[in-house]
Parts: C-alpha cells; structure tokens; sequence
C-alpha cells in the first residue's frame, strides 16, 4: 500500500469517527453511529498493518496481541453489569493511559524514529515524547484510582494531604526541571523519574477528589486518554491519531464541563477536591432545617401512586447501588397501564458518570422517550401529584434555591419539593455528599420512605398490584 | 451583659399597634435578652401593664435613656429620633425611600436600623416578612370595612321578605392583601372577581373561592421579586376598559395595586366612580401611597357621587391585637436571626442575605438600598431557557463574556499563534493545524450529543481513543531488515504488550457501547 493511499485512508477514518459521535445526537441514529467507529477503526488498523510502516515481520506479533486483547476485551463487554458501567470506563482509560507511556518510552529507545530531526525539530520532538509519556501516566494512574474508587475497592471519600496544593505544585516545577534537563541530556533518567511523579500525581489528584465530583473525573480522564493520544499522534507525525486524539480530548473537556455547570462549581475547584469539608460544619447549615420527618410505609407509598395522575421518579446513585432499576420499571409499566403518567427527572450528575441514570433506565427497558432532563421536567412539578426521589439527596435539595449560605446554593437542582407530595427513598437520615442537611425531608408534603432501595420499590409493587 | 430590648408607646396618632405582646416577651427573654416595655405601650390593644410584667417585662417610663435595642411599629418622629442613645439598634418600619430625612437623622445618631419594610422578598426570609403579615390584616379588614358601609348583605339569601342578590366584589391586586380579601369576601358569601397583572397568580385567586378577569392583552407582568411592575401604555388601555365594565357590574371594589417604590398606580377615574351605583364601596388600600382611585381622600371615608370611598391608612391598626401579634412575632423570629448563639446579644451579620436587605444604616452610615436579590421567589418563566443557557444563580450579575474578556482571549490566542508561527519547524506547524482544526470540529459534534447519551458517548471515545494502536504497530518491525543499533527486543516487548492493552480497549469499548445502545428503545 502507497503512502498516498494510507494517508486516504486515515482521512477516511477520521471522517468516520466524526461521523460516529454526530450520531449519538439521538439514540435512533446512535446505533449507526458505533457502527461508523467500528469500520473506522478497522480502516485505520488494516491500512496502517498493510501500510509501508510495517514489515511482514510485524505481523505474527501484532496478531498475536490483537487476539488476545480481543478475546479479554469482548468477555469483559459481555459480563460487565450496566451498573459497573463507570468502573470499566475508568479502567478503559487507563489502558490507552498506559499504552501512551509504552509508546513513548518505545519511540524514545528507538534511533530511528529521531534520525531524521535536526534543531528545532529534534527538540519538538522530544517535548512531544516528553509530553506524551507525561499525560498517558496521570490518565494511566489517575484512572486506576478512579477505578477503585468507583468499584468501592477503595474509599469514595476525599483524601486530603495536608499542603497538597504544594505537593502538587512541587511535583509540576520538578515536571519542568526533568522537561528541560531530558532536552539537554537525551538521557533516560529525567524521563523515568518525570513518569514516576506523573504516576504519583495521577493518584494524588483523582484521591483527592469525593465520590459524587466522579462524573467530572471520568469525562476529565476520557478527555486526558484523548490528549494523550493527540500527543503520540504528533510524536509519530501521524495525522490519524491527532485528529482522533483531539476529538476525544474535547469530547471529554466538554462533557467535564456539562458536569461541573450542573453542580455549579467550576473545573478547579472540581479537581481541587476536598469538596464539603472546607465548609467545616456539616448538617449545621444554619440548623434551620430542624423539624420531623414524616415516615411512611410502602403500602401507603403505593397508595400514594394509584391515586396520583401525573408521577416523576428521581433516581440518583442509591438506586444503581441497590440495582433497583428493574422493580423500578415494574412499577412504571404497572402505573402506565392503569393511565398513570410516569416520566424520570434526569439531574445531569445523578449517579457516577456522565448519562449514567440514563443507561440503568435502559437496561430496565424504560422507554427513554418518558426519561426527561432537569431542564425539560422541571416546570411540571407544580402539576405533579407524586414526585418519588430513589437515594438521591443533594440533586433533590431546595437549599441549592433558598439558602444562600449552602454550600451548595446556586447547584441546578430537580425541584420535587413543588410536587403536590413528594416521597423520598432513603437508607437512613444521612446527609448527601454534599454534607449538607436536606430540608426537602423536613416539608409537610414530603414522606420518607427507609430502607434498601430495591426491597422498598418490591414492597411498594407487592402493594400496588394487591 | 444581656442588651435591652426597649419597646416605647406608639406616638403617631391612632396607632394602636404595639411592637411586642407579653407571648412574645417571654420567648425574647429566653433568647437571652432583658425586654423594657413602656408604660401603657399594650394599652390600645388590649395589652396591660401586667400581662407585660408577668411575661418578664420592665414597665419603665423613660424607655429610650438605657435601650439598647429598640422595637417599634411606625418610624419614629424626629423627636424619637433626638432621644435614641447613640449606636442604639431600632427595628421598625422606616420606608427608606420616602423619608430620606429620617434616615439622615438615624444616621447621624450613629444607628443601626433594621427596616420591617426591607426584608429581602426570599424564602427563607418570609417567616419575617411584616409586610405580607399587615397586608393580610389590611386584606381581611377592608372586606369588614366595605361590608360595614355597604347597605346590603354579601351573600345572596332567599327570605320570607324576598330574594336578596349576593354583593358582587372586584379586587384588583391579587398580592399578600388582595388573596387576603378574596378569602375574606367570598367566605362572607359575595361573588368575588379579581385582576392581577402577573396571570401566574391566576391559579390562588381561584383557590381562594375568586374568579380571575383576564385582561386580554399579551405581556408579562411580574417584576423582580415576585412584585408587579410597571405595565405598557397598551396594556393599561386594555386594563382600563375591564376595569370601567367591572365597576358598572359590582358593588364594592378593593383595589391592592402597589408597585414598589412607585406612587400607586391610578386605575379608577372619577368616570368610572360615577358610572358606579349608588351605594357602592371603594375601599383603597393603596390610599397611603397616593391611591389607586382618583377620588380616594388618604385617610378618610368619602362619599362621592353615591359612593362610598374608603381610604383608611391604618387598617392593620384597626384590629391592633392582632396585628400586634403577628408584627411582634416578625420582629422575634428576626431577633433570632440577628442572635443565633442565643446569648442576649445580636450580631448583625452583613454577609448574611436576609439581614443584608433588612439593614438600611448600619453603625451611622446608610446602607439602602441593598444588592438586588440573588432569588427571585416567583416560579421561574414559563419558556424553559435552551439547554445551552448557563444556570447562574447571580441573574443579572453575569451578562455574556464581556467585550474585553473576549478581547483578552483572542489576543493571548493571537499572541500564541504567532510565537508558533515564528519559531515552530513546518512539518510541525502541518500537524497543528489538523490538531487545532479537530478540536473545533470536537468540540461541534459533541455539543449535539443528547445528555442521554452520555455515558456511551465516554464508551464510543474510550474505543476510538484505542487509535493510539497505530502508534504500536509502526513501532513493531517497520524494517524488512532490522537496521544496526536498535534495541529490537525492548522496542518489540512494549509495543506488543501496548497493542494487547489497547485491542482489549478496542474491542471492548465498541462492543460495550453497541450494548448499551441496543438498550435505548423508545
């Protein structure tokens, strides 16, 4: 194959790849759209195999390896739960992470990827490898923590360093120094140790960060795993890659951004973490709040519903927790067929990952032409009958519209509170995330509803069909 | 040492309100506070000295010498004013806007005034909200007074003697005072029409046992805060023909229509009031600020081509006890706010929203008028703002990137696009222009992309991010013969193991994602 008919070949499959995220603007055409990823991939892959870069001598390995990433990566596809959906996406990232850091290591080793630089384009390759190996560590480690912190191996909670603005600061000028020193020395050194502290600052950064800000570090990896690619596309002066790197880097930017402007925060302050324990004293906000919960119990709950006209359930992350979304569909249909108008509120940051409420729906089978967002449910509240909250809590809190003094003021939030009745599914009276107590419980049209999520919305069928 | 609240007698002339009641006192007290009330302060409203005493109270005389703290209902006179110690806190009505005098004076004793008439419209600020708690009292008593000076009975009766049609209301202003007379009117038994400028009002007039007229003519009409506004020329024709064919069909009128900081608007003429029968009521709530009808005598009741036109001022006072009762209980639940530590000390925190609004001068200087509210306590607008649309919770605080910070970006922009264009080698400068170019084309794809979709969208870039394979397979063998010096094995080892990591992504990522999307169904 012709260096001509290679590089039509990339222009081909980058195309696709456009043509691959367009599609996902509607679920109708989406199905097309990862079809169009698909045969763009397999373009880019065999033309590059038949392409003049590589040797017949290639090809054992490179299908060896296929194979068995293809077998690994197919099973896990299959056996993935939809409510682990977040965990293996953060695990996805942190291979293409890891795989940026062998590639750039592999060109570094290599005279002859450099043989043909002189001057200024030695140098700009180097910060190129440099740069490259840099942002593939942080998404290599940060996402093996996000991981974890995802699939609750380790603690969703912010763990703070004392001075770890200064950790993270000494570890970006020492970054620097090794950045100019690998320049001058073409030494290995520099670059081992830059890899290092880029791995411990992957760590430091998504520790950092609490268990509901996850939507924004997944989108902020997702957008780092495409930077990391642009970044081996320009060490290799391979087109293909930047452009497919720069579209998955602003894919992921924008979607971090979309989660950081549903909680009102900015970006920093995101990744700056140690959210909700700078305000110092949680559940105190003015104690204003104070006053009895109503308790209720799954058969008045399911009472409530028959008699209601027009219902909007809530989920947040304690219904992916309890894996209820299937009772939860159980219920809906039940309702539909007696003339129940059931629809979802969606809060762009309910559950772990961007959209994720949105897939366990889903799987559950609902229609997603009744599953709405914030911003189209939100003025039919007043004309809501029932408005049924699943372990959901600071995307439900009125406090985000009424106290200007919450830590969370500002937040857009699903504003149930002006729903007729509401009726709140919890484990127990625990503040949110936010640690901020939650008024919503203590106002007279709001019910509580205790327990596990799923054993509740059984009880609440059991009740309904009886 | 605890402060003195001080509550002196009312001084304005039929004022019959007392600023705090012996219930009250009681729970003052137990904020921490020590409470002086003046002799013969309760008296108008049935409140003695003793009930006072009992409660906890000082009866003093010289009640403004030792204040620390002092409640009022109307603001004070000049001659209150001249006795206030120096940097003594005074809780009243004050209408900063109409008695720059007054606030001068406060200011020059070195006061803090917290204004009744000044709390912030939000809701976490309506439990201190004494102007809604006197408009219900003055809803509800302009129902009795029309009721008093109308000749006829408000519900309609079939007697021995005859059939007596029910009276036909018409409030206009459906605000804290206007429902207030609805309620009162239709539980009397009248037939009760009312207009309102805001239609989202509309709904709590018809709770209220009210019909709602309509003026048919198309215009928002709610202001900042949940108050009217000031309504087009078109509009106010429109409002004026309902307004002339309701006053040939009913009997009483009750007209609520404020605009804050505005004289009230005038919307019955003297045609209308002649057009009107004999016997009919106006009552005017708005008398004080100038009268919504243009015969209203502020203060008075007149009958005027047969009609009875009622401009009382003072109707809160009129039922003294209860208003006192309910002014006094807004004055303690904002004496909590100002002592959250609950030691008989307040503290006037300006960061605080509620009490921001409420402070008009604080420590001798003026602090009114405050920043507009962050939250407007009315329903947002019907028109859901295009998702794109930013929520800030500062409204009008945040107009779209201003021209200089647009200008600062494309110059740093400008500036750095040149430093590459001087410096960086062509090959490089080839592949930037596809790198930048691509991010725009990004950055427009994904905007489109359905909230819905987000979480295959992350999968289907995780997949394709898998591209970074093409990187390792280059690496492999891209020699027929490998040439001399290069670490082969070290290179075929990590590039190998880089392609296996990424095809697991690969595949993966594109077969998690068509599962996902085979889920979505309508």
């Amino acid at each position: 194959m012709s260096p001509t008919l290679l590089t039509v070949s990339y222009l081909g499959a980058a195309i696709l790849f456009i043509l691959s995220l367009g599609g996902l603007s509607n679920p109708e055409s989406s199905r097309r759209g990862n079809l169009y990823g698909m045969i763009g991939m397999a373009i880019a892959v065999l033309a590059t195999a038949l392409g003049p870069q590589v040797s017949k001598a290639a090809y054992p390995w490179i299908i060896g390896a296929m194979l068995i990433g293809a077998v690994i990566g197919l099973y896990a596809a299959r056996v993935v739960k939809m409510t682990q959906m977040p965990e293996l996406v953060a695990l996805m990232h942190s291979l293409v992470g890891l795989a940026a850091v062998l590639v750039g290591f592999a060109t570094y080793i290599d005279p002859t990827a450099s043989a043909n630089f002189q001057g200024a384009e030695k140098t700009i390759h180097e910060v190129e490898i440099y740069i490259g190996v840099l942002i593939g560590a942080v998404t290599f480690s940060g996402s093996i923590i996000a991981f974890g912190k995802l699939s609750a191996k380790i603690t969703g909670k912010p763990m703070l360093l004392p001075a770890r603005h200064w950790i993270n600061l000494a570890g970006l000028v020492a970054v620097i120094y090794c950045g100019g020193w690998f320049i001058n020395s073409h030494s290995m050194e520099p670059l081992v140790i830059m890899t290092v502290i880029a791995l411990l600052f992957g760590i430091h950064m998504v520790m950092a960060i609490g268990g509901a800000d996850m939507p924004v570090v997944v989108s902020m990896l997702n957008s780092y795993s495409g930077w990391a690619a642009a970044a081996t596309g320009f060490m290799l002066s391979n087109d293909l890659l930047i452009v497919t790197g720069a579209l998955v880097g602003s894919s992921g930017a924008i979607l971090s951004y979309i989660m950081c402007r549903a909680m009102n925060r900015n970006f920093v302050s995101v990744i700056a973490g140690g959210f909700g324990t700078e305000g110092g004293k949680p559940a105190a906000a003015g104690g204003e709040p104070a006053g009895d919960v109503q308790p209720v119990s799954a058969a008045d709950t399911a009472e409530l519903l028959r008699n209601a006209k027009n219902v909007i359930i809530v989920p947040g992350y304690g219904m992916a927790v309890a894996q209820a979304q299937h009772t939860v569909y159980e219920i809906t249909k039940f309702l539909r067929e007696k003339g129940v108008n059931v629809r979802f509120g969606i809060h762009p940051v309910a559950g772990r990952m961007p959209g994720h409420m949105n897939v366990l729906l889903a799987e559950a089978k609902v229609p997603y032409d009744i599953v709405q967002e914030m911003d189209e449910i939100n003025g039919d509240f007043p004309d809501t009958d029932v408005a049924m909250v699943i372990g959901a809590n600071d995307i439900v809190n009125p406090a985000a519209q009424e106290d200007p003094s919450s830590p969370i003021a500002g937040m857009p939030v699903l504003e149930v509170w002006k729903a007729k009745s509401s009726v709140v599914m919890k484990r127990s009276m625990a503040s949110g995330y936010a640690g901020v107590d939650n008024p919503l419980f203590y106002k007279d049209n709001n019910r509580m509803l205790f327990g596990d999520a799923k054993k509740m919305l059984e009880e609440v069928h059991a009740a309904l069909k009886t | 040492m605890p402060q003195l609240i001080a509550v002196p007698r009312e001084t304005a002339p039929d004022e019959k309100r007392v600023a705090t009641v012996p219930e009250v006192v009681e729970k003052l007290v137990k904020l921490g506070f020590r409470v002086a009330v003046q002799s013969g302060a309760g008296a108008a409203a049935n409140f003695p000295d003793d009930a006072y005493r009992a409660a906890g109270a000082e009866i003093v005389e010289d009640i403004w010498a030792s204040a620390d703290i002092v409640f009022k209902v109307r603001a004070p006179s000049m001659a209150e004013v001249q006795r206030m110690r120096a940097g003594t806190t005074l809780v009243s009505f004050i209408w900063p806007a109409q008695n720059r005098e007054l606030m001068q004076a406060l200011a020059a004793r070195n006061a803090t005034v917290l204004a009744m008439d000044s709390v912030p419209r939000i809701s976490r600020a309506q439990k201190l909200d004494a102007l809604s708690s006197m408009a219900n009292i003055a809803g509800y008593r302009a129902v009795i007074e029309a009721a008093h000076a109308f000749g006829r009975f408000f519900t309609g009766q079939i007697t021995a003697a005859g059939k007596v049609p029910p009276a036909k209301v018409f409030v206009i202003g459906a605000g804290v005072a206007g429902l207030a007379a609805i309620g009162a009117a239709s539980g009397l038994g009248a037939i009760v029409l009312a207009n309102d400028t805001r239609p989202e009002v509309a709904d709590q007039i018809k709770s209220l046992g009210g019909e709602y007229v309509p003026v048919d003519y198309v215009e928002e009409g709610s202001g900042v805060g949940g108050y009217a506004k000031v309504m087009s020329e078109g509009f106010q024709k429109a409002q004026a023909a309902v307004f002339a064919r309701m006053a040939k069909e009913v009997d009483v009128i009750i007209t609520t229509a404020l605009i804050p900081g505005k004289p009230a608007p005038r919307l019955i003429t003297a045609d209308m009031v002649r057009s009107m029968r004999p016997g009919s009521v106006i009552v005017d709530l708005a008398a004080e600020q100038g009268g919504n009808c243009e015969l209203t005598e502020p203060g008075q009741a007149v009958v005027k081509h047969g009609v009875t036109i009622i401009g009382y001022a003072d109707l809160p006072s009129r039922l003294a006890k209860q208003s006192s009762t309910l002014y006094a209980t807004n004055l303690l639940r904002l004496t909590e706010e100002l002592c959250k530590a609950k030691d008989g000390r307040i503290v006037v925190n300006m960061d605080d929203e509620v009490i921001r609004g409420t402070t008009v001068v604080k420590d001798g200087s003026i602090t009114w008028p405050p920043p507009p509210p962050k939250l407007s306590a009315a329903p947002p607008p019907k028109a859901a703002p295009p998702k794109a649309a930013a929520p800030k919770p500062h409204g009008e605080a945040a107009p779209p990137a201003s021209a200089r910070g647009t200008a600062v970006v494309f110059l740093i922009g400008a500036i750095l696009f040149w430093l590459i264009g001087a410096y960086a080698p062509p090959a490089f400068i080839g592949h930037f222009t596809v790198f930048v170019l691509a991010c725009f084309v990004g950055y427009m794809v994904i905007w489109n992309v359905t909230p819905a979709l987000h979480t295959p969208l992350m999968s289907v870039t995780n997949a394709i991010s898998s591209i970074i394979a093409i990187g390792a397979l280059v690496q492999v063998a891209p020699f027929e013969v490998e040439p001399p010096g290069r670490p082969t094995g070290w290179i075929i080892g990590l590039a190998v193991l880089s392609i296996a990591l990424v095809a697991i992504n690969m595949f993966g990522g594109f077969a998690v994602t068509q599962r996902m999307l085979q889920m979505f169904r309508k």
